[in-house]
């Protein structure tokens, strides 16, 4: 839920990047990191394990710059994504206000990203979220590699919404600002309407 | 789910006072209040060389993580939390079920008067955020955001 101070003229607001183990979800914010001004980044936490596999998550604060005098805060983190740390994955997105699946395109993972869909709606559910009312977007990473798999059968498999999706190549930064870009304007459009 | 949540400039005043007390009478070093979700409401004392804003999000995962542990031994949640440093100690509480205080203190206080100052501070505290969700559910304490439009969306991403 996102946090309105009028005290000190803030908003804060809290992003999930969702998807199966070593999708890209810790590189997105990686590049994020790296290449925002230093006024508008707080410090990168990981809490990983020795070979860099995410524990727990990653968090990284970001400021976007001011609406209507308000400073618009948004906190990103990343759930880790290998199947076996679902108790630490309930807990991340407790208080979410916008996701962003991040879908493995190589062809042999297909069914680890529907695996992981699934978990993600069933584990918002628990929270009492319906994964089709909230700020959700898909990002499409590795669209690089060879064994990627054609965008109309991921499209198939993981948007039969039709929620808006890029493509991306998270460490080259391919496709990265324009996923965060479009789940921070659906996060606002969302509080246009005073939920 | 939890509900919206806001905080007020009189509310503010009144939260960084009872922090400020417990800060003094506790003999502190520092007090801080996070909410569930990571988020920093308040800050109090020698925070010039913290990165408040990663201790709000660390603290927030510490608790939810240490719930989850709670509720696996059939506890509803582990309301205190004490990690001992060699210099500093850290004491974690949660008020009300919904706020977390967190209070850093060296050899200069004892963890027995911390606990004791925390649990005065915590129902003032209480009081005060009770009167604030009442607020927050009166209809028409709308949202700034209610009147924003694309172009102010579209500004925020110009750059």
């Amino acid at each position: 839920m996102s946090f309105i101070n009028y005290s000190s003229r803030e908003i804060n607001c809290k992003i999930v990047y969702y998807g199966p183990g070593l999708c890209g979800k810790t590189t997105n914010l990686q590049y994020i990191y790296a290449n925002t001004n230093q006024q508008a980044k707080g410090k990168m936490i990981s809490l990983a394990t020795e070979t860099e596999r995410t524990l727990f998550f990653d968090f990284l604060p970001l400021s976007l710059g001011e609406i209507r005098g308000f400073k618009t805060r948004f906190h990103l983190y990343t759930v880790p994504g290998q199947v076996f740390y679902d108790a630490s994955r309930k807990l991340i997105l407790k208080g979410v206000d916008g996701v962003v699946f991040v879908a493995d395109s190589q062809m042999e993972r297909m069914e680890a990203n529907d695996e992981s869909m699934m978990n993600l709606r069933s584990n918002l559910q628990e929270q009492g979220y319906d994964l089709d009312k909230i700020p959700f977007v898909i990002q499409y990473n590795k669209r690089d590699l060879p064994n990627a798999a054609p965008m109309e059968e991921l499209q198939a498999m993981l948007n039969p919404r039709n929620i808006p999706y890029f493509e991306a190549v998270a460490p080259k930064g391919e496709g990265v600002y324009e996923t965060l870009k479009a789940i921070a304007r659906l996060i606002l459009t969302e509080l246009r309407k005073g939920t | 789910m939890q509900p919206q949540m806001v905080m007020y400039d009189e509310e503010f005043q009144q939260i960084s006072l009872v922090c400020e007390r417990l800060a003094k009478e506790a003999n502190a070093k520092v007090v801080f209040l996070v909410d569930k979700n990571g988020q920093l409401i308040a800050s109090i004392g020698a925070t010039e060389n913290i990165d408040t804003t990663s201790l709000a999000s660390l603290t927030a995962g510490n608790i939810a993580a240490t719930g989850g542990l709670a509720k696996l031994i059939g506890e509803k949640e582990f309301s205190i939390l004490f990690h001992e440093g060699e210099r500093d100690n850290l004491h974690i509480s949660i008020v009300g079920g919904r706020v977390i205080l967190v209070v850093i203190f060296d050899t200069r206080s004892s963890l027995g008067l911390v606990r004791l100052r925390v649990k005065k501070a915590s129902d003032e505290l209480n009081k005060i955020f009770d009167g604030l969700m009442k607020k927050v559910q009166v209809p028409g304490a709308g949202s700034p955001f209610a009147e924003i439009t694309d172009d102010d969306i579209d500004n925020l991403f110009s750059e």
